[in-house]
């Protein structure tokens, strides 16, 4: 092992601008997210907290490099990803990959579910294996191979979000950004994607950025936690630190919510 | 089943009798709609001619018939072409986004400024009147509607989280604009290009009744209107069919349009 964090985060910072009030004026200026900054090794989960509007999924976002910062870096294994050219940051995607919140919105309709899940594979050039290493993910996940010649609409959301997930592990990444990938499911499959989760986070020795609003469900599976509220982060430290003795009267309250026992 | 709306239904009859009938005019027609017989003009309805004859001892319904496959076959041409290249552009702005969709919608609002029969017109008068011009003409002004209708929709899609997964599987905007847009915009599109199907009957017609579209001795319903028009008190039914078959093609094509759309468009079926 080197000891160049798996996914480094610095001083990461991402402005919108919304629409102009008034012709006379700038148009004002939102700050979406200001100076996050953490390291993740590999193996370890990251949990992102705040409500909304908090900075969470423009974080997503920029790590996922679909958009640009304003100022800051996301260090992937030692590389800028946004200082790199198109076509190496393309090669480089394999290694990160997203689940979604929606598992409504996150599978094209139009395409048979296997048709999805090998989309990364043969977005690299790979063409061997593929109806192979597709049933294998599928088995990776708690479903029938046979279910590849389905479509997104054959499925309930909990088994959406599994198709959601084998995609992105089929390319064996080592990193996995999970944007509030259980909020939209029901609490007893909450439970099992995040076993799921968690279970191949073991398996394939996964870092994972975990984001979610609900502090109960990331003190239960995060090693260090990042509390952002308004872009700015409130605190950031060891999950068990944070959970026990919280700094910010914001995590508290959010402690509170989330009925979490310090 | 959604019982399906009765635009559609009363659409798509219309459309079928239209097309059938022209599609029937490559096999068989009554009569040959060319030959004249200077005896027989200005027929009333017979067994022999079952709307009678032109004031060339034409048979109309053989004419009608003809005209009916002219009509079909250019509005078909010049929706593809226009369409084809309008959907390629639209793809593009929205797949680029930046200067290159401002430039391609800017020029696509400089495509709307003119009107397709001044178009005609100037092709007309650079190139001569024919049969070809006027597809290309109704062409042009389909460019930049298809332009439009598919930036929009697509610009939608490109939110989705799929198209997301995508980028995030490495695929280039282009891989995507294929594979995730274009069959989840297709609806759309087929939907805007039954609309403008009907748009182009009637445009060609118009340019073959200035005579700016089929030339002689090719039917027209626009050109029979035209032959028709000074013969107005002597033989009013010879601009009564053509007017007729004009107006049945197209209300059919923009009512399928219509129920297509309320069919396709999940907003509208709600508010059903």
């Amino acid at each position: 092992m080197t000891d160049v964090p798996l996914l480094e985060v610095r001083n990461l910072t991402r402005h919108y601008k919304l629409p102009r009030q008034s012709l006379l004026r700038r148009a004002p200026v939102l700050t979406a997210l200001e100076g996050a900054a953490f390291s993740l090794r590999a193996g370890e989960t990251l949990g992102v907290v705040g409500e909304s509007g908090s900075g969470k999924s423009t974080l997503a976002r920029l790590i996922m490099a679909f958009e640009r910062p304003d100022a800051g870096e996301v260090l992937f294994q030692g590389r800028d990803l946004h200082g790199l050219t198109a076509e190496e940051l393309r090669k480089l995607r394999r290694g990160f990959q997203m689940v979604f919140q929606d598992p409504f919105g996150s599978l094209n309709p139009r395409r048979r579910i296997g048709w999805s899940i090998a989309e990364p594979l043969r977005a690299n050039g790979e063409t061997e294996n593929i109806t192979h290493r597709v049933a294998e993910a599928l088995e990776q996940v708690g479903l029938h191979p046979a279910d590849a010649g389905k479509y997104p609409h054959e499925f309930s959301g909990g088994q959406r979000q599994r198709i959601a997930i084998a995609r992105a592990i089929i390319t064996r990444p080592a990193l996995l950004v999970a944007d509030e990938a259980v909020s939209a499911l029901d609490v007893s499959v909450q439970a099992q994607i995040l076993n799921l989760l968690m279970d191949l986070q073991d398996d394939l020795g996964l870092g994972m950025v975990f984001i979610s609003h609900d502090l109960a469900v990331v003190a239960s599976i995060c090693d260090r936690v990042l509390v952002l509220q308004h872009g700015k982060t409130l605190e950031s430290g060891p999950a068990a630190d944070v959970l026990r003795a919280p700094k910010h009267p914001y995590t508290k309250t959010l402690l509170k919510a989330a009925g979490v026992r310090p | 089943m959604r019982r399906l709306p009765a635009n559609f239904l009363l659409g798509a009859v219309l459309v079928s009798l239209v097309v059938g009938v022209a599609a029937l005019s490559l096999i068989w027609t009554p009569h040959d709609p060319q030959t004249m017989s200077i005896s027989t003009k200005f027929a009333p309805p017979s067994a022999e001619h079952w709307l009678g004859t032109d004031q060339l001892g034409r048979d109309v319904v053989a004419q009608l018939m003809a005209a009916a496959r002219n009509s079909m076959t250019v509005a078909l041409v010049a929706v593809l072409l226009g369409g084809s290249i309008g959907v390629a552009l639209g793809l593009l702005a929205s797949a680029l986004g930046g200067w290159v969709e401002d430039g391609v919608m800017r020029l696509a609002d400089l495509g709307f400024a003119f009107p397709a029969l001044l178009f005609a017109i100037m092709l007309a008068a650079v190139f001569g009147p024919s049969l070809t011009n006027a597809v290309l003409a109704i062409s042009f002004i389909n460019i930049p509607i298809f332009a439009r209708v598919t930036r929009a929709s697509a610009n939608q899609i490109w939110t989705r989280d799929y198209v997301a997964a995508a980028r995030a599987a490495g695929r280039g905007r282009f891989a995507i604009s294929r594979d995730h847009i274009l069959p989840n915009i297709a609806a759309a599109i087929i939907v805007q290009a039954t609309i403008e199907f009907a748009v182009a009957i009637l445009a060609e017609a118009a340019l073959s009744y200035l005579g700016l579209g089929a030339q002689p001795p090719a039917s027209s319903w626009g050109r029979m209107l035209s032959e028709a028009q000074t013969l107005m008190y002597l033989a009013p039914q010879l601009a009564i069919y053509p007017g007729l078959c004009i107006v049945v093609a197209v209300l059919g094509f923009g009512l399928l349009g219509d129920g297509l759309r309320d069919i396709t468009d999940p907003r509208l079926a709600r508010a059903r």
